[in-house]
């Protein structure tokens, strides 16, 4: 079995979610490795689901099999749960707990779930979970923008992701402009100090 | 990654590009010196990295007014000698074929390429429709590249094969293949022809009664030769894994194939056509000949698996064949990896172990996609919603088109009720004035109004059909991710452009009732609506706003200037019109009853404070 390690990145539209995967896809391409990714654009770009796939390894198809993820990463805790027949025995996820409301919610067609019922329901399938408030993170390292950055630096201390952080960041370099490089390096640092921590502290 | 990369990437180097980017690099690496579109999702960025780099690049490219006016332009340049590329997704090929028919008659001078995006699954088209039948019907080769890398290296080749073969080729790919991201090496970039002189040949270049026999004739002739050549070219390609088992596959589908034939050690023998149309009989069946029984992986349609049956009939095989037909394969909707493992275990009689997946028993809210805060469609619904409701018009028949505006289908606007393809709001708004005595009102974009709506307007006025339409002008193609429009005054090279009005080409084609609005005015908006609805004739209301995603967000950035709402809960009754009737993304109610705005989704527009009957709804401070 050749090794290969699969991300199923989800979230809402204008979270950044294509932009986090393509720095993650191109970290991987510097490292020499192969890399594969699949997008969806569209009518979902207006506040509907955002989902990408990223492969890393030699493959040849984008698209993750049902519990075969290596990783799920979601900027939405509903998202995440929405996002489970991609989670098996195997799966670690980072999850941001910032919710964003769906618009039926307030029509009164359908209900969000209480946070906390979330999570105990991630805990239930996911072993290596972690769940980090990446919009309030965002916020103190200066934008609430780069919620995705803080999620990419969470990503990248959980043990087993094929891509150093040095790469990533070079990959950020070469893809933000120069007035907006520092913000999103302290938004990488602290997701990625606050997964650390919490791995100590397990 | 930047987009300038696409054009300034060196030879050699890798690049990690969606399959439309690696679209446009081939495109360049094959010399094309004219290249056209018009954009439509899952082809749109096509486009978006032409206008970003043709002018650097030395080439021209024009966002053209509808499919068929692109297809036409890049025939001409083909024709002329220039090589050429139009781009376009699956159904823009049911605008373009009328000149594609014509074109593949007449074959080319320079290489010509016509990209078309399928639309498995529809995450953004109107119907599931196989461009792969578009090479059966007019006879052009097609290409059927499966990753970024094979898009970019398909460009390069389908124009040689145009070339030598003296016709237009066809490059098919799925949603899952253009927006699909690999590493792609790249090639070197040829500076190809811009300009070339037309050497008449009316027998060539013009079709009619007198000259078209002979193409069909030449047509059939080419075919034969581009299949002996599909027999043997090296990208029509097997890929023995041992065994006796055979599967044909092409596209994105063979990524799946041979992702679960490596993850399971199944041996089997993997014949993967790339020119797969016309379809190379001699290497299909001798590839038939060498397995016990064949599996056919493809998308949408069971194309290939029909070709199989004939070669099969034709030669008195007996076989036993997997795919579509026999239920093996779903018929309708992508592929997916576990739907090919699947299938293939039911073909081969294999027990394949899997992965435990989960799901939750907890409720999730669903997330429509939506008109975007600050959208100016919302208000012109709005105002228009108003003006029938006052008018007490009952059952009014909302024929809409395609655009952001048709996510008025949702609650609580529920203002679309018929559409059938670009610019058919108007044609069918004609049809329901005729075969009904309901008020019609037909919706439309600026871009689409310029694609196709401009003969249904004219038809409604020369034959009375009394339709009051709105074109809903948000100065851009906003639905595709922001493209230039005739209406707009810069081209798709970034140049100036002379901007074509709306207003005038309304008036020109004789409509009676005319008048413009902006619909952040809601009053003034309602005004106008009342009045054209009540008018008897054919009447327009331009509602003109720029796309709160494209526009006025932009330019807010830039000036640095963003006002936000918020509703004051001292004045706020929950009387709930903003939330239920205006219905922006931005406005939400809190577990305790409560109205707020979201700071970060408010595009300021501040509709809603005309929409507050109690004055709640103010500046933030």
């Amino acid at each position: 079995m050749k090794n290969i390690y699969k991300i199923y990145l989800t979230g809402v539209g204008g979270q950044g979610i294509v932009r986090v995967s393509t720095i993650i896809g191109e970290a991987a391409m510097r490292k020499g490795l192969n890399v594969v990714m699949s997008e969806l654009h569209g009518m979902a770009e207006r506040g509907g689901i955002i989902t990408t796939e990223v492969k890393i390894g030699d493959v040849s198809s984008a698209i993750i099999q049902d519990g075969n993820a290596d990783l799920l990463f979601a900027m939405e805790p509903v998202e995440a749960l929405r996002s489970l027949e991609k989670v098996g025995p195997n799966t670690s996820a980072i999850v941001n707990s910032a919710p964003i409301i769906p618009f039926t919610v307030s029509l009164g067609i359908d209900t969000y779930p209480e946070i906390s019922q979330i999570i105990t329901e991630l805990q239930s399938k996911i072993k290596n979970l972690f769940v980090i408030d990446a919009l309030e993170l965002a916020r103190k390292a200066g934008d609430t923008i780069v919620s995705n950055i803080v999620m990419l630096g969470a990503a990248a201390a959980i043990p087993g992701f094929p891509v150093e952080k040095e790469l990533l960041l070079t990959s950020m370099k070469e893809t933000f402009p120069a007035s907006t490089i520092e913000v999103n390096y302290a938004a990488f640092e602290s997701g990625y100090e606050t997964v650390l921590s919490e791995i100590s502290r397990r | 990654m930047k987009v300038k990369q696409i054009l300034t990437g060196k030879e050699g180097e890798n690049l990690f590009l969606l399959g439309n980017e690696a679209a446009v690099r081939g495109a360049l690496e094959g010399g094309v010196g004219i290249a056209s579109t018009y954009p439509g999702t899952p082809a749109s960025e096509i486009g978006n990295v032409f206008s970003r780099i043709a002018k650097e690049a030395g080439i021209y490219f024009e966002f053209s007014s509808n499919e068929k006016v692109a297809l036409e332009v890049s025939a001409a340049a083909a024709i002329s000698g220039v090589r050429s590329f139009v781009a376009m997704k699956c159904v823009g090929l049911n605008v373009a074929a009328d000149s594609f028919m014509s074109t593949i008659y007449e074959g080319v001078r320079g290489g010509m390429v016509i990209f078309v995006a399928d639309d498995p699954s529809m995450y953004s088209s109107q119907n599931e429709q196989d461009d792969r039948l578009y090479a059966r019907i007019s006879g052009s080769p097609l290409l059927e590249p499966s990753n970024p890398q094979e898009v970019k290296d398909s460009m390069k080749f389908a124009l040689e094969l145009s070339e030598k073969f003296n016709i237009p080729v066809l490059v098919r790919t799925t949603t899952r293949v253009s927006h699909m991201r690999g590493v792609v090496e790249l090639g070197k970039i040829e500076r190809g022809k811009t300009k070339s002189t037309f050497e008449k040949n009316p027998r060539q270049f013009v079709v009619m009664p007198a000259t078209a026999p002979k193409m069909r004739q030449e047509l059939i002739l080419k075919l034969r030769d581009i299949e002996e050549f599909a027999n043997t070219w090296e990208l029509n390609r097997i890929i023995d894994k041992g065994g006796d088992y055979g599967i044909i596959t092409s596209g994105g589908s063979f990524n799946y194939v041979i992702d679960i034939l490596d993850e399971y050690n199944i041996p089997a023998k993997v014949l993967k056509l790339t020119l797969s149309y016309p379809f190379p009989e001699k290497l299909v069946k001798d590839f038939l000949d060498s397995v016990k029984q064949v599996v056919i992986v493809e998308e949408v349609d069971p194309v290939m698996e029909k070709e199989v049956f004939i070669i099969l009939g034709k030669y008195g095989i007996q076989k036993k064949v997997y795919g579509k037909l026999d239920g093996t394969f779903p018929r309708v909707f992508e592929y997916t990896p576990d739907i090919v493992r699947e299938s293939l275990c039911k073909s081969f009689d294999l027990h394949l172990s899997q992965k435990e997946s989960y799901k939750t028993d907890i409720p999730l809210p669903s997330r429509p996609p939506l008109l975007c805060p600050g959208c100016p469609h919302r208000a012109t619904y709005y105002a228009l919603k108003q003006a029938v409701n006052k008018l007490g018009i009952e059952n009014p028949i909302y024929a809409t088109d395609i655009g952001c505006y048709a996510l008025a289908i949702a609650p609580p606007f529920e203002m679309a009720d018929c559409n059938l393809s670009m610019g058919s709001s108007i044609g069918t708004g004609c049809g329901f004035a005729r075969a009904t005595d309901q008020k019609v009102i037909g919706f439309i974009g600026d871009s689409t109004f310029f694609h196709a709506g401009i003969p249904g307007l004219i038809n409604a006025v020369h034959n009375k059909n009394k339709v009051m339409l709105v074109i809903l002008d948000n100065r851009i193609t906003a639905m595709t991710g922001g493209q230039p429009n005739p209406g707009m005054p810069f081209d798709g090279m970034g140049g100036t452009a002379p901007e074509i009005s709306i207003e005038e080409v309304v008036k020109a084609s004789g409509v009676g009732f005319i008048k413009t609005v902006d619909p952040f005015n809601l009053k003034r908006a309602e005004e106008a609506f009342t009045e054209a609805l009540q008018y008897d004739g054919v009447a327009v209301v331009i509602a003109k706003h720029p796309c709160a995603a494209m526009i006025t967000d932009r330019e807010r950035r830039r000036k640095g200037i963003h006002i936000t709402f918020d509703v004051n809960p001292d004045k706020c009754t929950r009387c709930m019109v903003c939330v239920k009737e205006f219905a922006c993304p931005a406005i939400c109610v809190a577990q305790d009853g409560s109205v707020h705005i979201d700071p970060l989704l408010c595009d300021g527009c501040g509709v809603c404070r005309q929409v507050c009957p109690e004055k709640a709804i103010e500046v933030r401070k």
